[in-house]
Order: C-alpha cells, then structure tokens, then sequence
C-alpha cells in the first residue's frame, strides 16, 4: 500500500526516537511534571524535550509512563467480545490467553452496564485515571459497543482519559470516530510486517465479508495495520505497539517490527512473552511453541532499546481488570455490587488525592537524585535486583505476600527498570509453602538481591543459598533510592572483600496470564 | 433453508449478529440465535454465509437439516 506518511513527515508527533518517556533506560522517571529544573536526568530527552501537550497525555497513565504506573490505575470493561481475526496464540472459546485470563470468559457488559462500572470505580479509588476498552475480542470489531461506551464516558467523567486496543484490522475506517471520542491512546497488537511470518501466526481474518486464509491475509492485515498507525500519528493520536514475543516465529523480525513503527510514529513498543500452555487449548499451546525466557525477552528488548521507546511494564492484564497495574480489584466491582451501588462522581475530591500523589512523586524523585549522587564513579558494572511493592513507588510489601516482583537494573549511573515476574504467594495463611520457593527463586534467578519491607527467616535462608541476597534494611524507602543505596553497599562489599561478586544465570517467566490463579 | 446455531460450541461473542444481511441473528440469555425464517444462507448478498465466515469456532454455524435449503426467489 502507498504510504502517505511515509519516514514521518506529516507527523505532529515527534517520531520515537526523538522522545523518552520514563520506560526503562537512563530517563526512567525523570521528574513528574512538565518545565524546569528537570536537566538530570541522563543525557537524552525527558519530559522537557517534550511537546507539552503530549507530556500531559502520558503523565498520568499507567501503561505510557513507568512512573505513572505505580501511582495511577486503570480499569479495562469488557464491552467487546466479538474478534475478526485469529491468532495461533488465541483460543476463542474462553478470552484471549494473551490479554486476559484464560478459562473464564469475563463479565460481557452493555455500554450502559460499563458506564456505571467506572463511575463506581472512579468514585472508590481516585487514582483511577484511565479508561480502556480492550477486548475480550477486538474494540473495532465491535465499534456500535465501543463508541456507545465511550461518547457517554466523554459526558459523564470528562477527567478520565479514554484508550481501546485492536489488532488493527479496521483501524483505517474508525480513525475518525477516535478523533471525535476524544481518545488519546491507541494500542494496536501488531506481530510482524512481512506476510511470510504472518501466516505462522494468523490462520485466518475476516475482512470485506470474506474469510481469507494464509499469506494473502496476513498481507492484508500488516497493510491495515501500518495505515492505521499513519492515520494515528497524523492526527496526534499516541500509539502504543504491542508484541507478542514468540520464540523461533517472530524473535528477531521484531527489530524489523520495531524500526517500521518507529517509523510512523508509534510512541511506545511493548514486547511482551508469549503465554503459552497445552491447556489453553490454543494452536501454539497444542503445537508445544514455547514462551521466551527471561534472558531471551531482555535480549530482544534491549535489541530494540535503541530504536524506540520500549515498555516493560505491561502485565498483559484481563480485560475487566481493574486497579493498579499489578494489582485486580474487579471482584469488588462485579454486576450484581454495581448494580447495588448508589454512585456519586465527585470530581474534586477525586482531584484532591491526585494532588497527593503528584507530592509523592516529586519527593521519589528528589530521593533517586541524592542516592546517584552518592554514587561512585561507573566503571559498567550492572546488576539486576527484585522489588516487592504494593504502589506508590515503595519497597512496602512482604516477601510472603508479593505476588509479583518489580525487576530493575542497577549499575552507578541509574536505575531502569526491566519488567516484572509473577509468583505465587509464598505465604499461605501464616505458613511458609516450601514448594513455592524454589519457584519464586527461578522467576528471579537473575537477580542478586530482592528487596522487601519484611521476610522471614527460612525463605531468608533459602534466597541466600541460592545466590540472591535478601534485603530488608531499605522497608518503605523509594525504589529506586533503595536499589541505588544497596548497589553502593555492595560495591563497597566487595571493594572489601567481604564478598565475592558472581555473574547470575538465566529466569524462567512463569506462564498463565495475570492472576492466572 | 436456514443456517442454525449450535449452542454447545457458541461462545456468545457476538461477531455473527451484526454481519447477518438480514438481522436474523439475536441474542438471548447470552447466547446467540437464528431465525430460520429470516434466514437467506446469504443467498443473493455474499457469496459465503456470513456467520459461518467470521465464527471463531469451526462447526457452530450450520445447515438445519429440519428446513429444506433455500432457495432464491
Ligand atoms: S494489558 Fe498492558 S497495556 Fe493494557 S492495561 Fe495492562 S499493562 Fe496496560
Ligand atoms: S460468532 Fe459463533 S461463537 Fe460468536 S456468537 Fe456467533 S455463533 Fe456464537
Ligand atoms: S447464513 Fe447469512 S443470512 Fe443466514 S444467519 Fe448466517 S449471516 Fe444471516
């Protein structure tokens, strides 16, 4: 298809390459606000390098920006069941295995339904800050249900930012519509650019009243997707590209991938594992395809690192999920409570506690900014480390009780923060679980130490035979402050020679989605 | 001369209802259905059945043998 956009020239946005937001690298959380004084923050552009408007865009959402991420929250409503394609990695008799959680089909909700939903949510956690319509089929594949949701969310809580996902099939034909809802975020999934890897992925889509199968369909869907993504960028439209990372199917076409959206615009790449399992039923799953390790994500993202703005801390959450990322609390929100409830939308005090946070964002910042500077010269030394939390940027939760790890790189000159490994609960109702630990120590057998407000004596033990160094001195400090000051220790340690430093090896990234319990 | 739905594969994911050319496809309780009456097998609009051709799940839009097939006017 003749592009009308090519290399970016129409674009309002800045392409890619030219803007950082705070996902991993040098520039991870720089600040929090737009304007002045931020000049610390590495040596390439930050939220002052940044058109404003678009700083104001991704700020506060928890999938665009690192930072924003353990602050605001998100909710997803589950309006779009009906999909027009087929992914090897899908299987369609339950939600997208990918997305959402496989074998339970999630609530499907009217747009009436969905409405009451987030202005019951938006009303009982204010950090809630976006709205997203994310499947558990295609948003555009069922556009009356998608847009009926979002022009009354437009009317009645005007302060919620507005999202959807698509595969991208019918992108082209409903750029008008996003532009007119006032949506600001688009995600489209895209796999591949070249039709010979698309057909390894997608059997078939259903396009123009047809199904068509194989090569000519993956043709047809990059095309789609590619004008879709021109079509976006020159209407300011932020995009974000997700990847499904599927080992010896598209591992190394996603650099190609990441330097065509790059391309047209896109504002952020998430690359993230394949999840799959013979249970879900799904083709790869059946076949055996297998996800990608720890290592191997890393390998592909750092590939990628260079060319865009990549995201590492997508938790491919279902598609009702509500709450921080990391976190779900659509089970307080069901439709029977919702039904129930007498909702009151109060914008200010909803502003209020948003004040609060941004307080607490600028004094991470201030606590990251002293710890660097205490740093000793970097000679290259990088080590990982694991992080228990609960939000607000803080080394707050119990090893026995995360259910995930924050993972970030440490070396003198900064933190970045790589991704995150889900875990089951070590704790379980007072009591170790002795057969969880030797999981946890996998998902995080990269790391040289985890940080946790609290952890108990045996799991302490354990982790330290296994090479990883329990850490409990930082409870309830900021992140990154944490890691930089232990990083220092460490240094300092072995300068000592009281310890020894030892390479780590690979991690295993635990398969079923998010909270797959 | 009608396609039907086989509710034990029927996900309820709506995709078949809004590409049926002649609204013959409703929903109940979650699950979706086929007038057989306002069934056309998309005889005359397209030249494959619409529901079959966008059903994720292979096999749930089928022939109703207790109708002959249909035959254009
Ligand atoms: S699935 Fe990924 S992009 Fe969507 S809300 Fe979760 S983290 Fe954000
Ligand atoms: S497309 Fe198939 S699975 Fe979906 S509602 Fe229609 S018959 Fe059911
Ligand atoms: S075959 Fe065509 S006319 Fe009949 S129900 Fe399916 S889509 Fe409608």
């Amino acid at each position: 298809m003749a592009s009308m956009f090519e290399g970016g020239t129409v674009s309002k946005l800045k392409p890619i390459g030219g803007i950082k937001v705070e996902v991993a690298g040098q520039s991870s959380g720089c600040g929090t606000t737009g304007g002045a004084g931020k000049s610390s923050c590495g040596s390439s552009a930050g939220p002052d390098d940044m058109p404003p408007e678009i700083w104001e865009k991704v700020k506060n959402h928890p999938c665009y920006s690192e930072e924003a991420h353990h602050h605001y929250a998100r909710m997803h409503v589950a309006v779009a069941p009906a999909c027009n394609i087929q992914c090897h990695y899908c299987n369609r008799k339950y939600d997208c295995s990918n997305e959402s959680r496989p074998g339970v089909v999630s609530q499907k909700l009217t747009p009436d339904q969905a409405v009451k939903k987030v202005l019951a949510v938006a009303s009982e956690i204010p950090q809630m800050t976006v709205l997203g319509i994310a499947g558990p089929g295609d948003a555009l594949a069922n556009p009356a249900k998608t847009f009926e949701t979002f022009a009354r969310l437009q009317q009645e809580a005007p302060d919620i930012k507005l999202c959807l996902s698509t595969n991208g099939l019918m992108l082209p034909d409903y750029v008008d519509e996003i532009v007119k809802y006032n949506v600001d975020h688009v995600t489209i999934t895209i796999n591949m650019v070249d039709a010979a890897v698309g057909e390894k992925i997608y059997p078939w889509i259903f396009y123009d009243h047809k199904r068509i199968h194989g090569r000519e369909a993956a043709q047809i869907l990059t095309e789609r997707q590619m004008l879709g993504l021109e079509m976006l960028t020159a209407r300011g439209i932020l995009t974000k590209i997700n990847s499904v990372l599927i080992p010896g199917i598209n591992d190394k076409h996603l650099i190609e991938v990441n330097r065509e959206v790059k391309k047209r615009g896109a504002f952020l790449h998430n690359i993230m594992p394949l999840i799959s399992e013979a249970e879900h039923g799904t083709v790869y799953g059946l076949t055996g395809q297998r996800g990608p390790s720890a290592q191997e994500l890393k390998e592909v993202q750092d590939a990628c690192a260079g060319g865009a703005n990549l995201m590492r801390h997508c938790r491919q959450c279902r598609a009702d999920a509500v709450g921080l990322l990391g976190e779900d609390r659509s089970d307080e929100f069901t439709q029977d409570k919702v039904d129930k409830m007498e909702v009151v939308y109060d914008l200010d005090r909803r502003r209020e506690y948003q004040q609060k946070v941004e307080a607490q964002r600028e004094a991470q910042v201030t606590a990251r900014k002293a710890a660097l500077a205490a740093q000793q010269p970097d000679d290259g030394m990088k080590v990982l480390v694991a992080v228990a939390t609960k939000g607000e940027g803080k080394i707050n939760e119990h090893f026995g009780h995360a259910h995930e790890f924050q993972i970030y790189e440490v070396s003198a000159s900064g933190t970045a923060f790589i991704g995150h490994r889900r875990v089951d609960h070590y704790c379980q109702g007072g009591w170790g679980e002795d057969d969880v630990l030797p999981s946890i120590v996998t998902a995080i057998n990269d790391c040289h130490a985890v940080l946790v407000s609290k952890i108990g004596a045996c799991p302490r033990d354990e982790l330290k035979e296994a090479g990883i160094e329990p850490v409990d001195a930082y409870a309830f400090e900021y992140i990154e402050k944490a890691a930089l000051s232990w990083f220092m220790d460490y240094r300092a340690r072995i300068a000592k020679g009281e310890i020894v430093h030892k390479e780590r090896g690979d991690a295993a990234i635990r398969q079923g989605a998010y909270l797959a319990a | 001369m009608a396609y039907k739905i086989d509710d034990t594969f029927c996900t309820g994911c709506s995709a078949c209802e809004p590409e049926c050319p002649n609204q013959a496809i409703y929903e109940k309780s979650g699950m979706f259905y086929i007038k057989p009456d306002k069934c056309t097998e998309c005889i005359g609009s397209f030249d494959d059945p619409q529901c079959v051709s966008v059903c994720p799940i292979d096999d749930t839009c089928i022939i109703d043998t207790d109708y002959p097939r249909y035959v254009a006017a």
